[in-house]
């Protein structure tokens, strides 16, 4: 790469103070890793509406462009120019605020996500606490655009949302305890890099009821079907939403859409090892053309999230809407229990030296 | 330099939204001043290296409590006006209660400063240090008992709101989930078979 660039170019970078050069470099990526999510974001769109197109025996968007390709761009420019409409008696500030409350903690976790063994943001120990703190200040927007919009309906949303989240991530906590008890570490990096030696080694597998609690409470916690009371719009039109028009709407949808990402993301480094390969250590590959296969990359960690993404959107078209009393059963009197347990399990097993995480006794 | 710059930012802003907190006339705005300070306290700690509790501060302060005080605020309709009152109604009690805190951490610093003196700025940590390790390290060995005691008054705690809010009333309508989950297409929907009738005789 460096050829590219002119010599005085280089001459001028070194002259400025390290922490300049920190600055400079740190901001170049995080505005790479942004973008890189709101476009994976504007064809997650696409992608969820082609994916329930065709389990539902329909075709889905197919006139902008090439397959309908173009599609996401056109409704992002039709939000654009649509106008805002602020309700009268809402209270203004925290009406506008509320959007970038969702999407900037959405966005602000990737800083910690290792996208390969050499990329990552920001490489700090607390990497797990800092993806808890920051999923549990999402549901600030929420509850403050329902309560902002001064609606009976918005707030009756924002409510149920308050309460569903709150209950998810108590699960959600628990799980995540579970993966770093077997790991050792809170650094995503190094939970990655524990689940190391092939896809038996991954944590799917030895803590396989914590994965389907985290990615379920991961479902909860996004406000996607099948648990989205928060817009059930057969009984409270579109919920926290409801007055919301152009593009404060269109803010609700990308936080909404990247927090999917999100949240598949973490599902694929906490569980399914990151950005490891699913055939390391095959030595049938050795030698071969295919033994790039065997290496860890960043198109692994893409092709798991893809996979999670697509998870979510098929249990959008496969089952109807929880009642709101039983999500709340299911995230307190199902999912908590599963995951205490679990971790009891986990703790006897390390004790009598058993399973894969003999390492942690002593 | 940057250090100072940083702590005076994240302190002003701190003290402004404290300020907030008592002087706005909107409940639901004194909860969100109120969050504002647990993030500008949070930075105050990172600055201090205490990432552990720095986080933790944000997780459990302004990502459960605070959601849940948001929550009460917001169904309580309080009226704007009433609320209105004049501050000095409680200004003996603010200020002795304000007066005992500078005191106390007046001795602290005090007693501090005997022992070690202070700095002008934040203690370096050795490279690879680990907050959460260490704080670990303490609250598992030294501290192990003190420990396990706060964690059985918080049980304690859990169980009490829950048996005070689990009374029966009479004619309280609830949900037998079992019987629920159990029932079959048959227990909702009987299908008859009936003759079909002639439209001739009806009328």
């Amino acid at each position: 790469m460096e050829w590219l660039i002119p010599q005085f170019f280089l001459g001028a970078w070194d002259q400025f103070p390290p922490l300049l050069q920190y600055l400079i470099e740190t901001t170049f990526w995080i505005l790479v890793v942004t973008i890189t999510v709101i476009l994976g974001v504007a064809f997650t769109t696409y992608f969820e509406r082609k994916v329930i197109g065709y389990m539902q025996g329909r075709i889905g968007p197919n006139r902008v462009g090439p397959k309908g390709l173009g599609q996401p761009f056109a409704d992002v420019l039709k939000m654009l120019i649509k106008e805002v409409v602020v309700p009268a008696k809402s209270n203004r500030f925290l009406f506008v605020i509320a959007p970038l409350l969702t999407l900037v903690p959405a966005l602000a976790t990737w800083a910690v996500v290792p996208f390969s063994n050499t990329f990552v943001i920001a490489d700090i120990n607390a990497g797990l606490l800092y993806v808890l703190a920051l999923t549990s200040v999402g549901v600030y927007g929420v509850i403050l655009a329902g309560w902002a919009t001064n609606s009976k309906y918005a707030f009756l949303g924002a409510m149920r949302s308050a309460a569903q989240i709150v209950a998810y991530e108590i699960a959600m906590g628990f799980a995540l305890v579970g993966v770093l008890m077997a790991s050792g570490s809170l650094n995503l990096g190094v939970i990655t890099e524990a689940q190391g030696g092939g896809v038996t080694n991954w944590f799917v597998l030895p803590l396989l009821p914590l994965f389907f609690v985290y990615f379920i409470a991961g479902v909860a916690e996004t406000n996607r079907a099948p648990f989205d009371v928060a817009e059930g719009e057969s009984e409270i039109v579109a919920g926290f939403h409801v007055e919301y028009s152009g593009i404060a709407f269109a803010l609700f949808f990308l936080g909404e859409y990247a927090n999917i990402i999100l949240i598949s993301a973490l599902t694929s480094i906490l569980f399914m090892g990151g950005y490891l390969s699913f055939f390391e250590g095959w030595t049938i590959l050795e030698g071969t053309m295919l033994s790039f296969l065997r290496e860890p990359s960043l198109g692994w960690l893409v092709l798991k999230i893809c996979f999670f993404v697509y998870v979510f959107f098929w249990i959008r078209a496969t089952f109807p809407r929880y009642r709101y009393d039983q999500i709340m059963r299911l995230g307190w009197k199902v999912f908590i229990p599963v995951t205490i347990v679990w971790i009891g399990v986990e703790a006897v097993m390390a004790w009598m030296q058993v399973g894969p995480w003999t390492n942690l006794y002593g | 330099m940057f250090q100072a710059i940083f702590f005076y930012i994240f302190a002003v802003i701190l003290i402004g939204a404290a300020v907030g907190v008592i002087f706005s006339r909107n409940p639901v705005h004194a909860v969100m001043f109120l969050v504002l300070a647990f993030f500008q306290s949070a930075l105050l700690w990172l600055m201090a290296e205490a990432e552990f509790l720095a986080i933790v501060l944000v997780l459990v302060y302004v990502g459960a409590v605070m959601v849940l005080f948001l929550f009460v605020v917001m169904m309580l309709d309080i009226n704007v006006e009433s609320v209105s009152v004049p501050y000095t109604r409680y200004l003996p009690l603010g200020i002795m209660v304000a007066g005992l805190m500078v005191v106390e951490l007046l001795m602290i610093i005090w007693n501090r400063q005997a022992a070690e003196p202070l700095t002008g700025s934040f203690s370096r940590m050795p490279e690879g240090y680990s907050n959460t390790e260490a704080l670990g390290a303490v609250l598992y060995t030294e501290h192990v008992y003190a420990f396990e005691i706060a964690a059985v008054i918080l049980l304690l705690a859990i169980i009490a709101a829950i048996t005070l809010t689990m009374r029966k009333r009479p004619g309280l309508k609830q949900q037998n989930i079992a019987r629920q989950v159990a029932v079959q297409a048959k227990d909702r929907v009987r299908l008859v078979k009936m003759a079909a009738e002639s439209s001739e005789k009806d009328q």
